[in-house]
């Protein structure tokens, strides 16, 4: 057994820290993530050629990685920096059908000339990954879709939309589900760009009578959508834990400064034990996602306990930790100038993507 | 034992609920029950409107204008007012400074200071919290010197909740750095206008304006402003502190957040029937109902013994602890019944006059905002560790 990262990858994690950390500081962040686009195209051009983005591909893709421990170690620190940029939605959700189907947009996704992204769940889906009510027919050889796709992570500055619509079966039938490549200014696309309360870039898709070019096997699209989501999970649980691991951090630096009752309140037995109680739950999330990253090439059943009991997880400790985080700050957490507050939202928040806490303790206790 | 009201008691219900539905404007309550930011003039509507009707001022005596309510009529006032979406009832001058300046303050501050608080001529702000004196407010250092008939003050304040609107603020200041740090406190009441002070905007991690900082640059405040004794501040404070913390349990605020959840999840749907059916999340708001239920007893036993004279002293502190965790784990509940739709946040969308169409259901925008911006509950007023302290120390003896 062997819990440690191999040569290349300590090497991946030190120059992507160590770019995150010169580059990519907090106030950049919120200027990225307040701009009008939402993010940095200098920065995107920058993770693309430090080969972030192939990092997350396997060699058969044009990549040099694409494996659990690719991802986690690359998220972890993406985590760390809070970066808004859409590596999640092109690299990953779409990256995985992409690389899947062998699509040559894979290649451009690598170089940063392109983004994709995947246009999934809609307002009535919640999280489950099956509740899909968007139609495609096909006209002559063209296909045409109609649907309101909901929270399409990088929507707006994305050049290719995939989008998944049904070809047959019922709103909560696995089978009949495809997936589509979409031209985001083809007729009837409709944008609402939004940010999230953590500072990310999304968007309501509106699709009507809008041209598409199927991608893949007709009906048989949801075992590939499941994949993406299992590999996004363990991208977005890296994440989570980079941004708890800061978060603790900074945490505990201001319990070494602040004097109250003329003592630093790192000294209060109370706030020691609680955080004490932090440590044990980060090393619990990280153990969650190496299990969770460990199985995903294995089978179904295996690879989603697995991805499942991490999600769970990281949103039972993440609420924990980014709640201590403001509490023992204090009120100055509380405000925007304080830099532990926009990691405490993010904590919290990625429990709203792919599934919450009680949605992975349900598809766990299924999948057992 | 009789777990009910008394005639007279729901008699008096039935006057708070006609008086609501007729006096409160619909404008104001659809302001608060859909999130919306609420400006200086809705607070000051809804002031007069109760004034008017002899209601602004529960905790005051008659002969200064108030209701002269017990404890367990105000109790009924809070749970209605926040049922029918009133706005709260800002307690800075009415709740605050004015029971302070009755038991403390001269004849004629009373009289000049106590009918413009009613009348809604004077907003004003508390001036406690400093960067380096939070839960340990007697570390306080904004020093007060006196020149003549002035005190001279220099120092910082923050914290100051809606500050940018006041006319005045009280304000605890150092006169003496001699004996315990306790006893060099005195009790100021500053005009905001006067020269020397500087107000600048907190912005909270959900982007509103609600806090700021105070500063005072040789700000000269006549001597005939100082409450009661010189040095005698910290008693006046931990006065004033006691009334901060009755009615400190929120019920009314939990009540009316638990109903907004539960019709959030009678709409939401999993698995095809409304999240309220969903097993999972049935369980979360049932235990918090539980809890909520509990507490709304535990409230009006220390109630009803205030009433007959006991004032609440550690209780008031497990009603803050409790009633903080409880109203914060039914705003986390909340966040959690949108699912996905609790991450976009437009923050224009709180504003009046926004009529674009919302981004999902249109009670979501601000569900999220509200979940983080109440995690200040069990910072503020004494935050729980304090108050756990309190607890250990007064009850417990240890």
């Amino acid at each position: 057994m062997d819990f440690d990262l191999n040569e290349d990858r300590r090497m991946l994690q030190d120059t992507l820290g160590r770019f995150l950390r010169e580059q990519y500081t907090i106030e950049k962040r919120l200027e990225f993530a307040q701009s009008e686009q939402g993010y940095s195209s200098q920065m995107w051009q920058q993770f693309a050629d430090l080969g972030i983005i192939g990092a997350l591909f396997d060699e058969k893709a044009g990549g040099y990685g694409g494996h659990g421990d690719d991802l986690m170690v690359v998220f972890e620190q993406l985590g760390k920096a809070l970066v808004v940029e859409p590596i999640l939605s092109s690299a990953v959700l779409s990256g995985t059908i992409l690389s899947s189907l062998n699509s040559d947009l894979v290649e451009q996704i690598i170089s940063g000339q392109t983004q994709v992204s995947l246009a999934h769940l809609e307002p009535e889906s919640r999280y489950d990954l099956a509740h899909i009510s968007a139609s495609a027919v096909q006209d002559a050889d063209d296909w045409v879709i109609n649907a309101h796709k909901s929270m399409v992570l990088g929507a707006s500055s994305a050049n290719r939309l995939i989008v998944s619509a049904r070809t047959g079966g019922e709103a909560n039938d696995e089978n009949g589900i495809s997936l589509f490549l979409v031209d985001p200014m083809a007729s009837g696309v409709e944008l609402r760009s939004y940010s999230t309360i953590d500072g990310y870039g999304a968007a309501d898709v509106f699709l009507v009578n809008s041209p598409a070019q199927l991608l893949g096997d007709k009906d048989k699209a949801f075992a590939l959508i499941e994949l993406a989501h299992a590999r996004a999970i363990v991208a977005i649980c890296a994440q989570c834990l980079g941004a708890c691991e800061v978060a603790k951090d900074m945490t505990v630096e201001y319990m070494h400064t602040r004097k109250q009752f003329g003592v630093i309140i790192g000294k209060f037995q109370v706030l020691q034990h609680r955080m004490a109680d932090v440590l044990i739950e980060l090393e619990q999330m990280r153990s969650s996602i190496i299990n969770a990253a460990g199985y995903l090439e294995d089978g179904r059943i295996l690879r989603e306990k697995h991805v499942s009991a991490a999600k769970n997880l990281i949103g039972r400790a993440g609420r924990q930790i980014a709640e201590e985080a403001i509490q023992i700050h204090g009120g100055i957490a509380m405000t925007w100038e304080a830099s532990v507050s926009h990691y405490a939202k993010h904590i919290i928040m990625i429990d709203h993507l792919f599934g919450d806490t009680d949605h992975h303790l349900e598809r766990y206790i299924e999948l057992n | 034992m009789d777990l009910g009201y008394s005639e007279s008691e729901l008699a008096y219900r039935d006057e708070v609920r006609e008086f609501l539905a007729t006096r409160l404007p619909k404008r104001i309550a659809n302001l608060v029950k859909n999130g919306k930011r609420l400006a200086k003039r809705d607070y000051e509507e809804w002031q007069a409107i109760l004034n008017a009707r002899g209601w602004l001022a529960p905790n005051w005596p008659k002969e200064h204008g108030g209701a002269e309510w017990s404890a367990v009529q105000k109790h009924i006032f809070e749970e209605e007012c926040c049922i029918a979406g009133a706005p709260r009832i800002l307690p800075f001058g009415l709740g605050m400074l004015a029971p302070v300046l009755m038991k403390f303050g001269s004849e004629q501050q009373k009289a000049h200071y106590l009918p413009r608080i009613l009348d809604g001529t004077d907003w004003w702000c508390q001036g406690y919290s400093e960067p380096g004196a939070g839960s340990d407010l007697a570390s306080l250092k904004t020093k007060a010197e006196r020149q003549g008939d002035h005190y001279i003050v220099n120092g910082q304040k923050t914290w100051t909740t809606l500050g940018q609107y006041a006319d005045w603020i009280f304000c605890l200041v150092r006169t003496s750095s001699e004996g315990k740090r306790q006893e060099g406190i005195s009790f100021l009441l500053i005009d905001m206008k006067t020269p020397g002070i500087e107000i600048r905007p907190i912005i909270l991690l959900d982007g509103e304006h609600e806090v700021n900082e105070v500063f005072f640059t040789d700000v000269k405040v006549p001597v005939e402003n100082l409450v009661g004794e010189e040095n005698k501040g910290w008693t006046y404070a931990k006065y004033l502190l006691t009334h901060e913390r009755t009615g400190t349990a929120g019920i009314g605020f939990s009540n009316a957040a638990l109903a907004h959840l539960k019709s959030i999840a009678s709409t939401q749907m999993k698995s095809g029937r409304p999240l309220k059916q969903d097993p999972y999340f049935a369980a979360r708001m049932a235990q918090v109902e539980i809890d909520l239920e509990a507490l709304k007893t535990t409230n009006l036993r220390v109630l009803v013994q205030a009433d007959s004279g006991a004032a609440p002293g550690p209780e008031s502190s497990m009603l803050k602890i409790k009633g903080t965790v409880i109203r914060q784990e039914i705003n986390d509940l909340a966040r959690r019944a949108l699912g996905p739709y609790a991450l976009p946040f437009v923050s224009e969308a709180l504003d009046e006059g926004y009529n674009e169409s919302p981004i999902g259901p249109h009670y979501a925008n601000p569900i999220a905002a509200e979940y983080f911006n109440n995690r200040k509950l069990s910072i503020f007023a004494g935050s729980n560790e304090i108050q756990r302290g309190i607890i250990s120390k007064t009850k417990l003896g240890l």
